[in-house]
């Protein structure tokens, strides 16, 4: 009986410290939240989106910015991901179980992990030095490195949830792999690889650091890939730091629009993820 | 009924076996012959010197406890094994004549000349009409109304046409499973193939759906030579002509299904069709 009390008090204690902890990480989310919203609500306005970024003390929005960041992540997926597709196909179908797989899985799985900024240093250091200018192409090309592991895992792990049926039964109807994996594999596991993209633009659509190396900021309207292009997280850096009040809060409103931006991807990930899961589930 | 007095016959336990369809009548030249046929997972050896010949337009079941090779029998003569390293067969295998395991031979010719259907139905992600098109797409040249056609005879060659022809456009997977397997029973049979391979094909249905499966292997056996592998004797004893017991890699007999089931010659055959083991 007293046995049983102790053992009571002791799961009452570990629930009440899981519970505490949880509290805390969920209360800096919700103040971090609010933070944001507070301040960038405050400075919500039609000119962020039809104003390029203004000099100190003048009137401006973050048009620019918006422009470079959308610019700079579009291309960014058009590069990485289809070497990420290719690379995570090539894992879950062709190498499965190959020493090379294994190099390239702990080296992707390294590059999942890597701080950004070494990435940023990566590209200055080939393609910013070389050039002798920063550019978007470099921004491009860090955000591209930083998509191909997100979605190479992502496809891997998608190609390997379909059932092995489907691709003997392919492969029993005289189909090569190439083709097995293009006509029946993709389809089967469309809904997750398109998971993995969303991912990946919500991963490369916040990032600074390598931005800062490579892209870097600018003030004006450009649309030029070989020069500087003007960002929302290097604008947010710049606009934060600085002692002028119109420019905080335009640095407010810019990471709100990211933050929400990111908020939908991540959101409509979960959706698509769900509804596969579902489809699983009521197909046999 | 009244208890009986006499032990041996029926300590046997018998189940009561419908006998196969007609006796092995004159069954015409063999489709597939196998001459001194072994099978080597790396260093396990799962086929034993197997011989036997199948005769075309008729179905041969392959009956034994698992892990006894029957599947990988079955997976040798598409030569689906070949898709996983490590795995080797050595002997003479002739489906039509020639021989299918030389190192010259194309394997998607090969299985685009004998279908398979697996255990668990596989529809495609893809509409009913497309899954059935899938290989007559690959080989090419079949387009428009020939394609419609030859989908059409598929599926009415799978008894499946009532149920789906309204529903051509609908995705596979959102059939029914003994649906789905019709569907990939249709599928195979769409490229016209010479031998029709099927592995425990009712084993992941209800037995309504098993039943028009089983159906549907009785209208195939008119137009291909089907070899099934499975655990449900009396789906043996219904459906094939002939049956062969295999045990630990070996074949250990093989005769019309009719005598097989009725006055087997091997004593572990018996042991086996009376649930003594496996």
């Amino acid at each position: 009986m007293k046995r049983r009390a102790v053992r009571k008090a002791k799961n009452a204690a570990f629930l009440s410290l899981s519970l505490v902890a949880t509290m805390t990480g969920l209360a800096c989310l919700g103040a971090i939240l609010w933070t944001l919203l507070s301040h960038g609500l405050a400075a919500m306005s039609w000119r962020l989106f039809s104003q390029m970024t203004p000099p100190p003390g003048g009137q401006g929005g973050l048009l620019n910015a918006i422009y470079g960041s959308a610019v700079m992540t579009l291309f960014g997926i058009l590069i990485g991901s289809p070497i990420g597709v290719l690379a995570g196909t090539y894992l879950a179908e062709y190498g499965r179980s190959s020493r090379l797989s294994t190099v390239i899985r702990f080296i992707n799985d390294v590059l999942l992990s890597a701080p950004s900024i070494i990435i940023g240093l990566f590209v200055y250091e080939i393609v910013v030095v070389h050039m002798g200018h920063f550019s978007a192409l470099a921004g491009c090309l860090a955000l591209a490195i930083l998509a191909i592991p997100v979605t190479l895992r992502t496809t891997e792990d998608m190609l390997n949830l379909v059932p092995v049926g489907m691709k003997d039964s392919s492969a029993a109807l005289g189909a090569y792999p190439w083709r097995t994996t293009i006509s029946v594999l993709y389809p089967a596991a469309r809904s997750g690889i398109v998971t993995g993209l969303l991912l990946a633009i919500a991963r490369i659509s916040g990032e600074t650091a390598p931005l800062l190396f490579t892209a870097l900021n600018n003030q004006f309207w450009s649309t030029k890939l070989n020069a500087p292009m003007a960002n929302l997280p290097v604008v947010i850096f710049q606009f934060a730091l600085s002692p002028y009040k119109d420019w905080q809060d335009l640095a407010w409103a810019g990471a709100l629009i990211i933050t929400l931006t990111i908020l939908l991807l991540s959101i409509s990930a979960r959706v698509i993820l769900a509804m596969l899961q579902a489809e699983r589930g009521s197909g046999r | 009924m009244m208890p009986s007095t006499k032990p041996p016959k029926h300590l046997k336990m018998r189940a009561p076996l419908p006998v196969a369809p007609e006796p092995v009548k004159d069954l015409g030249p063999p489709k597939i012959e196998i001459r001194g046929l072994n099978f080597y997972y790396d260093q396990l050896q799962s086929l034993r010197n197997i011989n036997l010949s199948l005769a075309d337009l008729s179905i041969s079941a392959f009956i034994g406890p698992s892990g006894c090779g029957k599947s990988t029998l079955l997976r040798v003569l598409n030569r689906m094994y070949a898709l996983y390293p490590k795995q080797r067969a050595e002997g003479e295998v002739l489906i039509g004549g020639r021989d299918i395991l030389g190192p010259t031979v194309d394997v998607a010719e090969l299985r685009y000349r004998v279908g398979m259907v697996f255990q668990k139905p596989t529809p495609f992600p893809m509409s009913v009409f497309d899954n059935v098109a899938f290989g007559l797409r690959l080989s090419g040249g079949v387009h428009g109304a020939e394609l419609k056609l030859r989908v059409e005879s598929a599926l009415r060659d799978a008894a499946i046409w009532d149920e789906v022809k309204d529903k051509l456009h609908a995705d596979g997977r959102s059939l029914s499973g003994g649906q789905q397997q019709r569907l990939c029973i249709a599928r195979a049979i769409a490229v016209k193939p010479e031998v029709l391979l099927l592995d425990e094909p009712t084993a992941a249905l209800d037995p309504i759906s098993t039943l028009r499966v089983e159906e549907t292997l009785q209208a195939l056996r008119e137009k291909y030579c089907i070899v099934v592998v499975t655990h449900n004797l009396q789906q043996a004893a219904r459906v094939s002509n002939v049956t062969g017991f295999m045990f630990m890699g070996e074949l250990v007999e093989i005769g019309p299904s009719s005598q097989i089931f009725t006055s087997p010659k091997d004593r572990r055959t018996d042991d086996y069709i009376t649930g003594r083991f496996g």
